[in-house]
């Protein structure tokens, strides 16, 4: 203990003793001073937004809420594909985080987290720090692009996108369907499961066709399938396909693709070469990055292990992940992560008053997907948490729509006004 | 013998009082996800059925109805069956407890 404070402090000023401190720079400032008790939330889309709101909430404003996000708005991934279909523009998807701030005095950080030291409950960001009581991580979903030779992110940001974000993407693949020739191919890549919103790409599939059959009649939608089979709502969308869009819509299983070709929008299986004039690739997912600044992906380095109880991380105690980066039996929707969300902050509340957490957890999910400008198709299941299995199963009862209909496709755009205002307002 | 009484009469509230706590905690827990759907606290902007301030029986018998197939629904007999007749009644307990905006 000879080395006092002091000579830190000047060790520290000469440049020193920097590197024995990784990720916890002394020289950063304190974002925001923390008094009370305190939540820190990283991520604020469906999950993380939730889970901001709820504490402040159910805690009756009692415990001090930081939300982190890096984007200026929050954008719907759900519907996000009514976009390529027309129904929608993106605008309609995107929402302020002004009513989070004002009508629930969460105090909305915006920047990127670059370090996350578990020890001392502190989040780093690039122009200082966070401190936290415990902190909740809803980091959504990242792409392997080393998965598929060709690709990266700056191919999918201008050429080959995956628009599995809702955002610049979205309306790139939109421009893309636009100046696309009629006659030309739209080719879908799959990746094996799990990846976020099982019937997404299904649905994806519906509205481009449904596009092309307004517009350019004469045009193919090619779905490449590394799953060996239609992963959700199987019976309703092949009977889209075929009744909606006759012979406009093919699906290869097993198709994994590999290596993309960006010049020529080639796509490589393991059985042949897809040429297409627009080539949306999906790469296969894991945890956003967060997750890994703390270790949390425990579950084959991709997906977060948790107490379903509290959706406290396997790894750390004391740091919540919740939404699709964790590793569960659950379906990665935006409804699944804010019922997750609620969840948590019930849990989180709890634990910090030094009480136990809800010991039954119940929730439930409701997907829906539009297989034409107007029509709809739902899944819909309860999950509770089963104690011997230490994990949320699927009730009796649930099931998927008898049939498509107009019906379900307003319900859907009730759904979504309903959770976005749940989530933000 | 009367003070133990008047005792027991007491602490048997107060245990009354935070069992009560508790399970409205638990209602309002389950509760949480019928919102995506209903809106926050059951206070649904438009479309679904508005759950807040709903009549307890009613809720309970319609959701009965729901898991029987006597109301004909899309999704409300795949949620109906997810759930049991307690939480039938803890969810009509919260939503019929909340004021409609």
């Amino acid at each position: 203990m000879s080395f006092s404070r002091r000579d830190f402090l000047k060790a520290s000023a000469a440049g020193i003793v920097i590197g024995a401190f990784p990720g916890l720079a002394f020289a950063s400032s304190e974002l925001i001073k923390k008094k009370g008790q305190r939540v820190v939330v990283v991520g604020g889309g469906f999950g993380g937004a939730t889970a901001a709101k709820y504490i402040r909430k159910w805690s009756n404003n009692k415990i001090e809420v930081v939300l982190i996000e890096r984007n200026p708005m929050f954008i719907s991934c759900p519907m996000s594909n009514t976009v390529l279909g027309g129904g929608r523009t993106i605008d309609d998807l995107t929402m302020s985080y002004d009513e989070l701030k004002k009508k629930y005095g969460i105090k909305l950080v915006k920047g990127e987290v670059t370090a996350i030291d578990p020890e001392k409950q502190t989040v780093m960001l690039a122009n200082g720090h966070l401190k936290y009581d415990r902190l909740i991580v809803s980091p959504g979903v990242d792409f392997m692009y080393d998965k598929v030779e060709g690709l990266n992110e700056s191919v999918a940001n201008i050429s080959i996108t995956h628009a599995w974000k809702a955002g610049a993407q979205t309306v790139l693949l939109r421009k893309q369907l636009e100046a696309m020739p009629d006659g030309g191919v739209f080719a879908i890549s799959i990746p094996k499961g799990p990846y976020r919103c099982p019937p997404g790409p299904y649905e994806r599939a519906c509205q481009v066709a449904h596009y092309f059959k307004q517009n350019k009649p004469k045009s193919k939608v090619l779905i490449l399938d590394a799953n060996p089979d239609i992963v959700s709502k199987k019976g309703l969308f092949m009977a889209a396909w075929n009744e909606l869009y006759p012979g406009m819509v093919e699906y290869r299983p097993n198709a994994l693709v590999s290596k993309v070709d960006v010049a020529s929008k080639t796509a490589k299986t393991e059985f042949d070469d897809v040429k297409a004039d627009v080539l949306n690739v999906l790469p296969p997912m894991k945890a956003g990055a967060v997750a890994d600044m703390a270790g949390l992906a425990n579950v084959d380095g991709r997906w977060c292990g948790v107490d379903f109880l509290t959706y406290e991380s396997k790894v750390h105690k004391g740091i919540h992940v919740i939404g699709d980066a964790v590793s569960a039996a659950l379906p990665k929707s935006g409804h699944m992560a804010t019922s997750q969300a609620k969840v948590c902050a019930a849990a989180v509340i709890e634990l910090m008053q030094g009480k136990q957490p809800d010991q039954n957890p119940t929730i439930a999910n409701t997907c829906y997907s539009m297989v034409s400008g107007n029509e709809a198709v739902h899944v819909a299941n309860v999950y509770r948490f089963n104690v011997e299995k230490q994990a949320m199963v699927a009730a009796e009862g649930g099931g998927v729509s008898a049939k498509r209909s107009e019906l379900e496709g307003a319900f859907a755009g009730y759904w979504l006004k309903n959770i976005l205002n749940d989530v933000l307002l | 013998m009367i003070m133990s009484r008047t005792l027991l009469v007491v602490f048997g509230m107060l245990f009354c009082t935070a069992a009560q706590a508790e399970v409205d905690k638990h209602a309002r827990n389950l509760a949480a996800s019928c919102s995506a759907c209903h809106g926050t606290d059951g206070n649904s902007e438009g479309g679904m059925p508005v759950l807040a301030g709903l009549d307890k029986a009613l809720f309970v018998n319609q959701m009965k109805d729901f898991k029987s197939g006597a109301r004909p629904a899309t999704v409300m007999h795949q949620h109906a069956k997810g759930y049991t007749d307690e939480e039938y009644e803890l969810l009509a307990d919260f939503f019929s407890a909340q004021k409609r905006h």
